[in-house]
């Protein structure tokens, strides 16, 4: 039995903590937030030249070579620092999928881009209020050309490149749309986490190609939510890990009716309950990057337990961590609603938990 | 990442196996392993079991991660999870020995006289003598150290009167391990004494609690004038709470991996695609599939976090903090399940009958179990305070007891 991470894949999770620790502080996240700015581009270089956005991509493709464990560990502590960078939707979805869909053109042209940081990728899906499901996608493609609307898209102020999920005729497609081209649209859109803005993306004959040679394209968008939901999953629990020792932290030194408030059995009970949602979410991150990293087809399924228990955990981290601070937590000042907006944003973004369970079923009855 | 075996794991595991293939039958498809519980419904299971524990003592395979010296294999904590895996695919009786092999024996071990150890370590580990703990009292609970069960020097022995309760296997046991009350002036820690006491004494009376399920799996124990000897002392006196805090660590050990029998997710995953709701299964409608898959997520993760300590074990390390969720998550979990099964029956839910009721009645025999599995071994109130003071360090409870002599700590009705 060797169900944890190497000793060699700790250390570069130490290197990556202690980097973000320094470069990284709430601070960044807020600026973000307050700025009303895209991201901090600052730190987004300084994480392409640690290699992060490229760790999972081979060399050829100007990567570093890792595996998904590593790139794993590394969304971990993006999550832990509430990192305003958009290494979600750019490193776990589209260069995912070029990685494991891509033509070989699209790879050699696409990657080393968005391994460099050069290139920001974004996950164009969601068309409006609703679940996130193909239903809901009214977006076509045709003669190389998209029409349509994209709404919530992350990252459309910075973001070069989308992979947005379209249809063909009946058929769903996913396709690969440079923003930067005519006929795309995009305003930013208010959101309750502005330190990952959020916007409309509007396609109006806008040039696009297929994601490699198309076709299955149902199952590939299930694969690729799939992979996206484990790393994700290792970013939330990053989230609410820290959460919860930033409210340990603080209801040690906190004190009422002459007693620091952790010592109440109100607060330990819950805090213990936070830490067990934690570590059931941990084993299910856990067993899902077992099933990303060997191809397993557990993955289906690994990969709902994944997104599931840590959507619960990071949403359950940020509520009560407000409660427990108690009226300071409900304050611009501190730092807790980064917390809770960042949870709830996540918990949202690639559907929520509830899709997730009935996604669940399905697979376990297929 | 992997679930494989170390080559030396492989090595032991290929070993267990061919002793267990050449002297056991393996379970048949389907075939559930018999619970290490309801010695009185099942006639002759206890004979069997000191059989098997005998056979297993002659060729080394009975409590192997006891030292050599006291006739273990010395064996490692993967070792002895491998050995139980393998174990638990042979049609062999359930171990109904591991209160006295896996807490009461490490107890003697650490604090026992060299006679005591001689006298009793051998017995217990081919059941030739069964065990019991006498340890929790009708007012001594979740707070141990607030026992009042009194023993009084008189002579060479000792003198005992008051109550246990909770006891597993009393009226079958030959031994038992109690703590007590001997020094009633000091502070409640510091009274108490640890003994062994033989459970043929006169003045012990045996009364087995029926519990809400119906079964009888506890007894309370009376103890009348009862005469200990004082070399079946183990330890210093009123210094019992050191050897008290080594059988309860032992306890944790043992019953962490309990919970794994009566009735589980795939058996709910059945009743709600056989049950009709509205004419079609109730697996078809969403809110039922939100709960199924709750269920599923979070015991997945409890597997996991399995894994997690075993691969700990399995690198000779210690199990980090992760492996003391649990029983505060699996317990609760199960009687959610239990009532949820129920739920989905509808009226029908009441019907515990095997020959009426779905699944024989399986969900509804796992409702009135529950309960227990959130008291036995620590209430989920104590793990949320263990998990909340020794893993994430918070402050303990204030005790208001702490520094009084125990005879003048107010008690209730």
């Amino acid at each position: 039995m060797n169900f944890d991470f190497s000793e060699e894949q700790k250390l570069l999770q130490k290197t990556a903590r202690d980097y973000l620790a320094e470069h990284c502080p709430l601070a960044t996240a807020r600026s973000v937030l307050e700025g009303g700015g895209s991201h901090s581009d600052e730190l987004w270089k300084g994480v392409a030249e640690m290699g992060w956005l490229g760790a999972a991509v081979p060399e050829e493709y100007g990567g570093a070579g890792f595996g998904r464990l590593e790139l794993a560990l590394l969304a971990q502590e993006v999550g832990r620092a509430l990192a305003p960078i958009p290494f979600g939707p750019s490193v776990y979805l589209v260069t995912e999928a070029l990685l494991e869909y891509g033509s070989d053109d699209q790879r050699r042209r696409l990657l080393p881009r968005l391994a460099s940081g050069e290139l920001i990728g974004t996950f164009a899906f969601s068309e409006g209020v609703g679940r996130l499901d193909a239903d809901q996608v009214s977006a076509r493609f045709e003669d190389g050309r998209v029409n349509g609307a994209k709404l919530p898209v992350p990252d459309v102020q910075i973001a070069g490149l989308a992979l947005a999920v379209v249809r063909q005729g009946g058929a769903l497609r996913l396709a690969l749309v440079d923003l930067s081209a005519d006929g795309v649209r995009t305003e930013p859109v208010d959101s309750i986490d502005g330190s990952r803005p959020q916007g409309r993306l509007v396609f109006e004959d806008a040039p696009a190609e297929l994601l490699g040679e198309g076709g299955g394209d149902e199952q590939v968008l299930d694969h690729l939510l799939d992979r996206a939901a484990v790393l994700m999953a290792f970013e939330q629990i990053g989230g609410a890990e820290r959460a919860l020792e930033m409210t340990r932290e603080f209801t040690l030194g906190r004190y009422a009716f002459g007693r620091p408030i952790a010592s109440f059995q109100a607060l330990k009970h819950r805090m213990a309950d936070l830490y067990a949602a934690i570590q059931l979410a941990t084993s299910n991150a856990y067993y899902g990057a077992w099933a990303l990293s060997t191809g397993d087809a557990e993955l289906s399924t690994a990969a709902c337990g994944a997104r599931i228990s840590a959507s619960d955990a990071f949403d359950l981290a940020g509520v009560e961590m407000i409660q427990m601070y108690g009226g300071v937590g409900y304050t611009w000042e501190y730092d807790c609603h980064l917390f809770y907006r960042r949870a709830k944003a996540l918990a949202l973004v690639l559907g929520g938990a509830g899709e997730w369970r009935e996604r669940l079923i399905q697979r376990l009855e297929a | 990442m992997d679930f494989n075996d170390t080559p030396e794991e492989a090595a032991f595991r290929a070993e267990a196996r061919s002793w267990l293939e050449a002297n056991a039958e393996p379970l048949a498809p389907g075939q559930r392993r018999e619970p290490p519980s309801g010695v009185e419904g099942r006639k002759g299971l206890l004979d069997r079991a000191r059989a098997w524990q005998a056979k297993k003592a002659d060729a080394g395979w009975a409590c192997i991660t006891w030292p050599k010296e006291f006739g273990g294999r010395g064996a490692t904590a993967i070792q002895n999870v491998i050995w139980n895996q393998e174990e638990a695919k042979f049609d062999v009786p359930p171990n109904l020995f591991s209160i006295g092999q896996g807490m009461l024996a490490p107890t003697i071990m650490a604090h026992g006289t060299p006679e005591q150890k001689e006298r009793y370590l051998e017995k217990l580990l081919r059941a030739d003598e069964i065990w019991c703990q006498l340890f929790s009292e009708p007012a001594a609970g979740s707070d141990l150290a607030g026992l009042r069960t009194t023993a009084v020097k008189d002579g060479d022995d000792w003198i005992v009167n008051g109550q246990k309760i909770w006891t597993s296997g009393a009226h079958y046991s030959q031994r038992g391990m109690m703590v007590t009350r001997t020094d009633p002036t000091a502070k409640k820690h510091a009274g108490i004494t640890y003994f062994i006491v033989d459970m043929d004494s006169p003045g012990i009376e045996i009364r087995p609690i029926r519990q809400i399920n119906g079964a009888s799996d506890f007894n309370e124990v009376f103890f009348t004038d009862v005469r200990i000897p004082d070399a079946n002392r183990v330890g210093a006196v009123n210094d019992g709470w050191r050897g008290a805090i080594t059988t309860l660590m032992n306890e944790r050990a043992t019953i962490g991996s309990a919970g794994g029998f009566g009735a589980g997710i795939q058996d709910l995953l059945q009743l709600a695609r056989e049950t009709r709701w509205n004419g079609r299964p109730a697996s078809e409608d969403p809110a039922v599939r939100q709960r199924l898959a709750d269920f599923y997520v979070k015991l997945k993760g409890l597997e996991y976090t399995g894994y997690r300590t075993l691969t700990a074990l399995s690198r000779g390390t210690t199990p980090g903090p992760e492996n003391s969720i649990g029983k505060m998550v699996g317990a609760l979990l199960r009687q959610e399940m239990a009532a949820f099964a129920l739920e989905l029956q509808g009226p029908a839910g009441v019907m515990s009958d095997p020959a009426t009721a779905a699944l024989e009645g399986a969900f509804q025999f796992s409702y009135l179990s529950a309960p227990g599995l959130r008291l036995a071994g620590g209430t989920d109130e104590i793990l949320h305070n263990i998990v909340a003071e020794r893993v994430l360090g918070l402050p303990g409870d204030v005790r208001v007891d702490k520094d009084q002599a125990f005879q003048e700590i107010p008690t209730g009705r």
